[in-house]
């Protein structure tokens, strides 16, 4: 009989505020422990939290992208437990009422195949929507250090007092490809409304996977939660390993409890941590020294103006108005730089700025996305670069890719001037003219070469005139030999057909 | 000159009849002969006083003095003071020295006054009597065998020992009024949010508030001038413009209403109180005030309901004191729960821990509804009947505490009882509004000891501190009651 894997995740995304959520300290990554701790942060008596205004506007941008509700009245609680690095005995958190709620992400899964290589498919994918539950503000906890203390812990509470969005999902996904899917659909909207830098090394983006199987059409089975998924990698390892554990034990007969559980990619499995008898009573409940949180349809909107296109919005209108396929469209827009670049480099290449439907700007798109996707993408790969490590820029680009409409280089031609003005830089004109790569286009010039092609070759013009029409080839061959392939081969190919015809 | 009002203090500071130094080292000496005894006053730094007493005759010199320049004030040990050591009377906090200043100290800097030294309190405020400090009870200077009321016993009896020249309190539940009614002195506790509550260090924060001891309203008015104001890093602390708390002192009470809550002048109510309460009332009349019945219906849950809310945030306020960054931590301990649990039991006292259990209980899973969801309900309907009370009369009055104080050890074994004596202060506090505390003559003799002080208690709309200082003021002006001293203590030096 079949499994269903059912997945919900929540995801803490790290909020890009430059100070802690309540307190003026600073939070940036890699300082020296506890430089970074002030009164607040330490908790030392009689201080008190005050909001960062910034925190609060990243999680209205993220709800407005995921076209949630924005709570216009939301409450901060008390979640208390005691842990070394949990400075003041509870984390402020927010439990019933958060900031936001109700959202939803389209997500393409690839149809076949792995999810990590992104060939796979061959720009299939299926789309799905996953439904978030709520988003809601809280502050991070300081580390324990047990390495280098003798048998202590030490306590750097740099981190303690960081803002997070903690986002929640309903459990819509049926697989670990569907889950990273998703995952990565977060990863990059963070990225592109600028919210979170999504340093999964540094912590910026954690995500906990609530894990259960069931026979297809069966209540929810009982879900086991993975702590802590610090990669893509890890999220999908960890969710086969535990779907593969929960269906083995019940096939053999045995129960899930309700857990948390651990992923240790040493070992790819998973382990109890805790069960939910041994869960805390946090004992939630609001925060008397913060006032509820107040968001006004004015703050809204001002958040809204400022948020970028979102990529989804972006697809719509490259299919729409620029002529571009589903596919390319997806694959511009899976990240922020991608899209950037693209609309650069089109602004940069194209006759008008703003391409029309239909017009010549839809070539001109079709071919900066074909450059995109193909040559700089592969380039990119090839060298280990993140698209904003690009060694060439948007103009650059743009320039050459203007010469190819142009009709002054050929497809050819392009390549070589690309690898120059990746290696060398330098705009395009420059590489043309310094290696000589401009076509041929002058039709007195093509003539005469094709005159000349035919006067020397009598015998095979005999040969094609009765009927041997695969020697057109060898005519072509010819006279791009004689113009040292600067021949522009629609003009040649116009020229050879009527003179050969006779 | 122990008995001058701060506005004539500050005149003898601005015609140099005496120094900051000299009034300081005068009540220094004071209380170096008294304090052995009432044990009002827990750290003393004479040094750090003195120093701030020459740096405030050097601002009178140049004639920069403000109304509060030079004048010795004794702080409450809740308030962080850098460099002074702050313990909240906790054995959990007896070495803790803070690196920063409470908002209401830096107030207090800011207008050039001298900080005196911390005074005694009950720990972490917790207690009605001062006696649950770490650093043992506080004497009422009144009756060496009574309490001086708590939580902030040694700010009363530092005051009416004459040991400052004004002090500062806080009021979770009646933590000024109730003592400054056993010490016959005069306190005010400000509506919610109008002093900081930054570096106070926090009992149930949505109740506590500072505020000023003084022997007389016109001095209240004084202290709270520099005690308010609107604090950034408190979400709590109301942003509104400064107000001159004494601008109101000398209006006339004609045709003010003076509403008199029936259930505070019903059964637990002793006698005596109780007459000196009317006689107050009757000088009100006397002034020109008119009385009108109110109730308060709720107002017999506020206890209850106070007993659930407080401890509840409380258990969670205290939860930062476990031994791992600062504080007490237990000598031995075999792990981390063993770290967590010994510091804890053995740092902090036996009502701090009857109140951490009870928190924790009224938050635990499955009674969250029942007693934390019901006590906020409630205390919305209690903050409702002031609300309706205010629409029939300016101010209300009544007694501040049933009795007046009571003997050390009289209710140590019982919680509810000792709980009882802020029967009518608690529901203030919980509608956050404004209260105070003016003494209103004595009690009856007992036991061959001379009558004790008693409180009147009046009552405010919120953010009408002036005009309950004008009401105040105006009963001192007719009355001695609040200029009586204790006659252990009268020894000018």
């Amino acid at each position: 009989m079949q499994w269903e894997i059912v997945i919900g995740l929540e995801v803490h995304a790290q909020l890009s505020t430059s100070s802690k959520i309540f307190s003026g300290a600073s939070t940036a990554f890699g300082a020296e422990p506890n430089t970074q701790a002030d009164a607040v942060s330490i908790a030392l008596p009689g201080v008190l939290p005050v909001l960062n205004k910034g925190a609060v506007e990243r999680a209205i941008k993220f709800g407005l992208a995921v076209g949630a509700h924005i709570a216009p009245r939301s409450v901060f609680a008390r979640k208390n437990y005691f842990y070394p690095d949990l400075p003041k005995g509870y984390q402020i958190s927010q439990f019933d009422l958060p900031v936001v709620g109700n959202g939803a992400m389209t997500i393409h899964v690839p149809s076949t195949g792995s999810t990590s290589s992104p060939q796979a498919g061959s720009g299939q994918a299926n789309e799905k929507v996953v439904r978030i539950t709520r988003a809601h503000l809280e502050e991070d906890a300081g580390k324990s250090l047990h390495e280098d203390f003798h048998g202590m812990t030490g306590i750097d509470l740099n981190r303690a007092g960081t803002p997070l969005l903690e986002i929640v999902s309903e459990p819509d996904m049926r697989s670990a490809a569907e889950a990273v899917a998703y995952a990565k659909a977060l990863h990059t909207l963070v990225r592109w409304i600028g919210i979170c830098d999504g340093n999964m090394q540094e912590g910026s983006f954690r995500c906990d996977a609530n894990v259960s199987v069931r026979r297809p059409g069966a209540p929810l089975g009982t879900r086991r939660e993975i702590k802590n998924l610090n990669s893509f990698r890890f999220l999908e390892q960890a969710i086969n390993y535990e779907a593969r554990w929960q269906i083995e034990t019940l096939e053999n007969g045995g129960k899930i409890q309700q857990a948390t559980v651990l992923f240790d990619p040493d070992k790819g499995e998973t382990r109890m941590m805790r069960t939910k008898e041994e869960a805390h009573d946090y004992r939630y409940f609001p925060d008397p020294d913060l006032l509820p949180l107040e968001i006004s349809p004015q703050w809204k909107d001002e958040v809204r103006a400022m948020l970028p296109e979102l990529p989804q919005a972006k697809q719509v209108r490259y299919v729409n108005d620029l002529g571009l396929s589903a596919y390319d469209a997806s694959i511009l827009t899976a990240s922020r730089e991608m899209a950037d670049f693209f609309e650069a480099v089109l602004v940069a290449s194209s006759p008008t700025p703003s391409p029309s439907p239909g017009g010549r700007g839809e070539i001109a798109a079709k071919l900066a996305a074909n450059w995109l996707i193909g040559e700089v993408s592969a380039q990119l790969n090839r060298d280990g670069f993140e698209m904003a490590q690009c060694p060439i820029t948007p103009q650059q680009l743009g320039s050459m890719l203007k010469r190819i409409a142009d009709s002054t280089i050929s497809n050819s031609g392009a390549k070589e001037v690309f690898r120059t003005m990746w290696a060398d830089g330098g705009d395009a004109d420059t590489i043309i003219e310094a290696k000589g790569l401009k076509q041929v286009s002058d039709s007195g010039a093509i003539e005469a070469l094709v005159d000349e092609i035919i006067a020397a070759n009598a015998d095979k013009v005999a040969e094609y005139r009765a009927g041997r029409d695969k020697l057109f080839g060898f005519f072509v061959g010819l006279a791009m030999k004689a113009s040292k392939g600067k021949a522009n081969p629609a003009q040649l190919n116009d020229v050879l057909k009527r003179k050969l015809a006779g | 000159m122990i008995n001058a009002s701060l506005k004539q203090l500050s005149a003898q500071l601005a015609g140099k009849r005496i120094s900051s130094v000299e009034l300081t080292q005068m009540y220094l000496d004071r209380i170096a002969a008294l304090n052995p005894e009432l044990n009002a006053y827990i750290t003393l730094n004479p040094d750090m006083s003195l120093a701030q007493a020459r740096t405030a005759d050097e601002q009178i010199a140049q004639g920069r003095a403000q109304a509060l320049t030079g004048i010795p004030v004794a702080q409450k040990d809740i308030f962080c003071a850098k460099g002074w050591r702050t313990t909240c009377c906790s054995k959990m906090l007896a070495n803790f020295i803070s690196p920063y200043d409470a908002h209401v100290i830096e107030q207090f800097n800011r207008a050039g006054a001298v900080n005196l030294g911390k005074t005694n309190m009950d720990e972490f405020a917790m207690g009605s009597s001062n006696e649950t400090s770490y650093f043992g009870v506080v004497k009422n200077p009144w009756n060496r065998n009574a309490v001086p009321g708590g939580s902030s016993g040694g700010s009363a009896a530092a005051v009416a020992a004459r040991l400052c020249a004004a002090a500062t309190g806080t009021d979770t539940g009646g933590s000024i009024r109730q003592p400054a009614a056993l010490c016959g002195i005069s306190g005010l506790k400000p509506t919610y949010g109008v002093c900081s509550r930054y570096g106070m260090i926090a009992f149930a924060s949505s109740l506590d508030q500072a505020g000023p001891m003084a022997r007389s309203a016109e001095d209240l008015a004084l202290l709270l001038n520099t005690m308010a104001g609107f604090d950034e890093r408190d979400s709590t602390s109301l942003q509104r413009e400064n107000e001159d708390y004494a601008r109101d002192l000398a209006k006339p009470l004609n045709g003010l209403r003076i509403g008199l809550p029936k259930e505070f002048f019903a059964e637990g109510l002793s006698s005596d109180v109780a007459q000196a309460v009317d006689a107050a009332i009757a000088e009100y009349k006397k002034l020109g005030a008119k009385v009108v019945d109110i109730s308060l219906p709720n107002s017999r849950l506020s206890i209850p309901v106070y007993y659930v809310l407080a401890p509840a945030e409380a258990s969670s306020n205290l939860s930062r004191f476990d031994g791992v960054r600062y504080g007490y931590r237990a000598p031995d301990y075999a792990d981390l729960t063993a770290m967590y649990e010994k510091s804890r039991a053995q740092g902090f006292g036996a009502e701090v821990k009857r109140r951490i259990m009870i928190g924790t209980y009224v938050l635990s899973h499955g009674y969250y509804d029942a007693y934390y969801l019901k006590a906020q309900k409630i205390r919305r309907l209690i903050a409702q009947d002031f609300a309706e009370a205010f629409r029939q009369c300016d101010v209300i009055m009544g007694p501040t505490s049933p009795t007046t104080a009571f003997n050390l050890g009289e209710k140590g074994d019982d919680p509810v009882q000792m709980y009882l004596s802020d029967i009518y202060t608690i529901a203030i506090n919980l509608a956050g509004l404004p209260g105070m505390s003016i003494p209103a003559g004595f009690g009856a003799a007992n036991n061959g000891h001379p009558g004790m002080p008693v409180g009147l208690q009046i009552i405010g709309n919120y953010f009408d501190e002036a005009r309950m200082l004008n009401v105040a003021h105006q009963y001192q002006l007719v009355t001695d009651w609040h200029q009586k001293m204790p006659a252990e203590v009268n020894s000018e030096r």
